[in-house]
């Protein structure tokens, strides 16, 4: 049974070999000729000042964080319930709790919606 | 062929869980934590089930890596913060570390550690996807609906502690009221 | 394949839970709505609650529905009772506690109440799964609640430590719970049982252990109760009154169905455990309690001392020492809400918080302290009141099993306990009052709780009886 994964296996160790590769070709093929104004940050002809990776990012962005992993849980659920939803007996039981687990987590939305969080100010 | 599978995984995995520990930045840490996960996704292939898989591979390498990134550029952890990484909590959690492998090596080729065979055989497992949801949906209705309840609270819990009040509620810790 | 008919669904055995979750999700949609005035949310949620205790005591036969998950038997019934009136009482004072607070957020009222669905989930959970799904409900509500007050740094740091720590235990819980599956083949508590007869497995022992840490933390026993102190002051402090009453119990509630029903073949084993942990906390709890200058911290010391106590009532594995664990934690809801609602009233940004503030209240409040010291000597288990009665049933089934040494240790602690006690109403009556801390006006919400928790706390102390016998009578079906 694994084998029928053998395609992706190939796949991954295609791309993996691709993005090495291209990385390996520039640095074989690039000039080379390095000086100081080149290597430092662009900050508008400025000197620099502090370093280029402290980047101030908003606490906003952890609101749309966790709307995506509560979101991205649903959505996995719903895999296993898609597989068993044409069965017969099952379907109307398994297609009424589904909409119940929907619809609380709808609730939550339409909660973050009106409490302002989805909004970019 | 499956065990040198295996085993490639397993190394990558342990080789990439030790550079989590031990890089300086943080964001290098949340990559190699990604290279780890994968690994275990992998993992959960060779054990026969792609469901879990997909779960590592959505849940952990997608939404809760995310997560960690984003906590990390907000919270603004420079390489500062990371310096002396080689703290003095290290020499214990090591011990204890090894002290955990001997356990389990120990009881693991001695024998002690058995457990009785599941209900699954390879055939049923074939349907991983499907044997999971026909449990879920069945037998596990009643903490599936709650797990809905989980995920509400979470949401609610997110926009409580990180989103103010807006209008009359916005102006408190004024003196006064106190 | 597994055909619906053999899932035994039955909604009645869930109805608590369903009207809960409803009462909570309307309390959420109104919060939408209400943009000014939350408190009325709040009494929303309390006639809700006030609505739902007749439903949630009812019980119907007594068989596992859902396919095994759930168990709505006297049991449960009997704690969804305990975490209802705590929730009743938490959101009373709540109201009076917010506006003094400046906390004007409508959410804490339905976490209140999701928080009391995870509880009520625990208590009739037959399964690890429902189990643990209903612990994190409760675990997830709280974490939020305690960090409540964002403009505090306190409450936050508390919410921070609380997260933290919970998660760790959560996922050794976890671990223990997946041995125990390895081990067991099965996830149902009575399956388990089954399964497992007599057989000894390191890794069964493993999960025993694992799931043992995991509880001692949800109900801060000694080795595992680092957090209590710190979150206990951090929170709000009607939150903390929850978290010492409803979480503590729920948490019990679980702990007993597990080993009792799950384990029960190995009582030897985790007994031995449960022997040395109730021991240490016990003494750890009314020992570190004397040096407490901060009344909420010296509670908070108290309340591992109780969890000592109550899991001496767990290990005694008899209908009397069980039905004891579930007295007690109802003694507990009323007293300990008592003392935490006059706390919770005194208690402001600054003041209100260390035990000298307490100076002199007797003579500007004579009712307010007399009810504190009630509260309090009833906590310490001096007759009449029903903290005497709960440790008085618990030490005797302790006694009745051979258990003297853990029972001595009890009522040596209990001895200890009194100083501490002691302290809080030595400064009421016998101090001059320092002038600086005021203590509010009570307004009507305070009063009903403080009355109706006093009323409580005399009555279960003066007839205990008929609340021993349904206490035992709950515990029938566990023991079998």
């Amino acid at each position: 049974m694994p084998f029928t994964y053998l395609p992706v296996l190939v796949m991954i160790g295609l791309a993996t070999a691709m993005a090495i590769g291209a990385l390996f070709m520039s640095f074989i093929f690039r000039p080379r000729n390095p000086y100081r104004e080149k290597l430092s940050p662009w900050e508008c002809g400025m000197e620099p000042v502090g370093e280029a990776n402290r980047g101030h990012f908003r606490v906003h962005f952890f609101i749309i964080a966790i709307l995506f992993i509560v979101f991205d849980v649903e959505t996995l659920f719903l895999f296993p319930w898609a597989t068993i939803l044409t069965e017969k007996g099952l379907s109307m039981f398994v297609f009424v709790e589904m909409i119940i687990f929907i619809a609380v987590l709808a609730l939550g939305l339409i909660y973050a919606w009106v409490k302002g969080a989805l909004e970019w100010v | 062929m499956e065990q040198l599978f295996f085993y490639i995984f397993a190394i990558t995995a342990v080789v990439a869980a030790i550079l989590v520990v031990s890089m300086r930045n943080a964001i290098h840490s949340a990559f190699f934590l990604i290279v780890c996960l994968l690994q275990v996704a992998a993992i959960f292939v060779l054990l026969r089930s792609p469901f879990l898989a997909a779960v590592q591979v959505f849940i952990y390498v997608g939404a809760v890596m995310v997560l960690f990134l984003f906590a990390v550029l907000v919270l603004d952890v420079g390489k500062e913060a990371f310096r002396e990484h080689m703290h003095s909590q290290s020499v214990p959690s090591l011990v204890m570390v090894a002290a955990l492998l001997v356990i389990m090596g120990f009881m693991m080729f001695s024998g002690k550690l058995t457990v009785p065979p599941g209900a699954y055989n390879e055939a049923a497992l074939a349907k991983n996807t499907e044997v999971i949801g026909r449990a879920v949906y069945t037998k596990f209705v009643f903490p599936f609906e709650v797990v809905s309840l989980l995920l509400l609270i979470a949401l609610i819990g997110a926009v409580v502690l990180v989103m103010r009040e807006r209008g009359k509620g916005a102006d408190r810790n004024k003196p006064e009221d106190i | 394949m597994i055909p619906l008919s053999s899932l035994n669904i039955s909604f009645a055995s869930i109805m608590p839970e369903m009207l809960l979750t409803g009462l909570a999700l309307l309390v959420l949609v109104l919060d939408l709505f209400i943009r000014e005035e939350k408190s009325v949310l709040g009494y929303v949620s309390v006639i809700g609650l006030i609505a739902l205790i007749p439903v949630s005591a009812r019980t119907i036969e007594a068989k596992a529905s859902f396919g095994g998950m759930v168990m709505a038997d006297e049991f449960a019934a009997y704690f969804n009772v305990i975490f209802i009136i705590a929730a009743i009482f938490t959101i009373l004072i709540s109201m009076d506690y917010l506006k003094k607070m400046n906390v004007r957020r409508g959410e804490y009222y339905h976490i209140i109440l999701f928080s009391t669905v995870g509880m009520m989930v625990m208590a009739s959970a037959n399964d690890l799964v429902t189990l643990y799904v209903g612990l994190e409900l409760m675990a997830m509500s709280f974490y939020i609640l305690v960090a409540y007050r964002i403009a505090s740094a306190r409450s936050v740091e508390g919410g921070l430590k609380y997260f933290v720590l919970g998660a760790l235990s959560s996922g050794i819980l976890l671990y223990g719970i997946s041995f125990t599956y390895g081990a067991s083949g099965s996830t149902n508590l009575s399956e388990i049982a089954r399964q497992l007869g007599g057989f000894q497995n390191p890794f069964l022992i493993l999960g025993i252990v694992l799931i043992t840490v995991g509880f001692g933390f949800k109900v801060a026993a000694f080795p595992f109760h680092v957090w209590t102190p710190d979150v206990y002051e951090g929170a709000p402090t009607p939150v903390t009154a929850l978290l010492s009453i409803g979480s503590k119990a729920a948490s019990f509630a679980a702990f007993m169905r597990v080993f009792m029903v799950a384990f029960p073949a190995f009582h030897a084993q985790w007994g031995e455990i449960l022997w040395m942990l109730s021991a240490a906390t016990m003494i750890f709890g009314s020992v570190v309690a004397i040096a407490q200058k901060n009344i909420v911290r010296m509670l908070a010391y108290s309340s591992i001392a109780h969890a000592g106590i109550i899991m001496m009532g767990l290990l005694v594995y008899n209908d009397l020492g069980a039905g004891g664990v579930l007295y007690y934690l109802l003694v507990y809801a009323f007293m300990n809400m008592g003392a935490f609602a006059i706390v919770a009233l005194f208690r402001n940004d600054r003041i209100g918080e260390s035990i000298s503030d307490y100076s002199g209240l007797a003579s500007r409040r004579p009712v307010l302290s007399f009810l504190m010291a009630l509260f309090l000597l009833s906590l310490a288990g001096i007759p009449p009141t029903g903290g005497f009665a709960a440790k008085f049933f618990v030490f005797s089934a302790a006694i009745d099993a051979r258990y003297y040494w853990l029972a001595a240790i009890g009522v040596v602690t209990t001895a200890i306990s009194l100083f501490f006690y002691a302290k809080v109403i030595f400064y009421m009556y016998m101090r001059e009052p320092d002038g600086e801390a005021v203590m509010p006006e009570s307004g009507v919400l305070y009063n009903v709780v403080l009355l109706v928790t006093a009323f409580g706390t005399v009555f279960l102390g003066i007839y205990p009886t008929p609340f021993i016998d349904m206490a035992i009578k709950a515990v029938k079906p566990l023991l079998m």
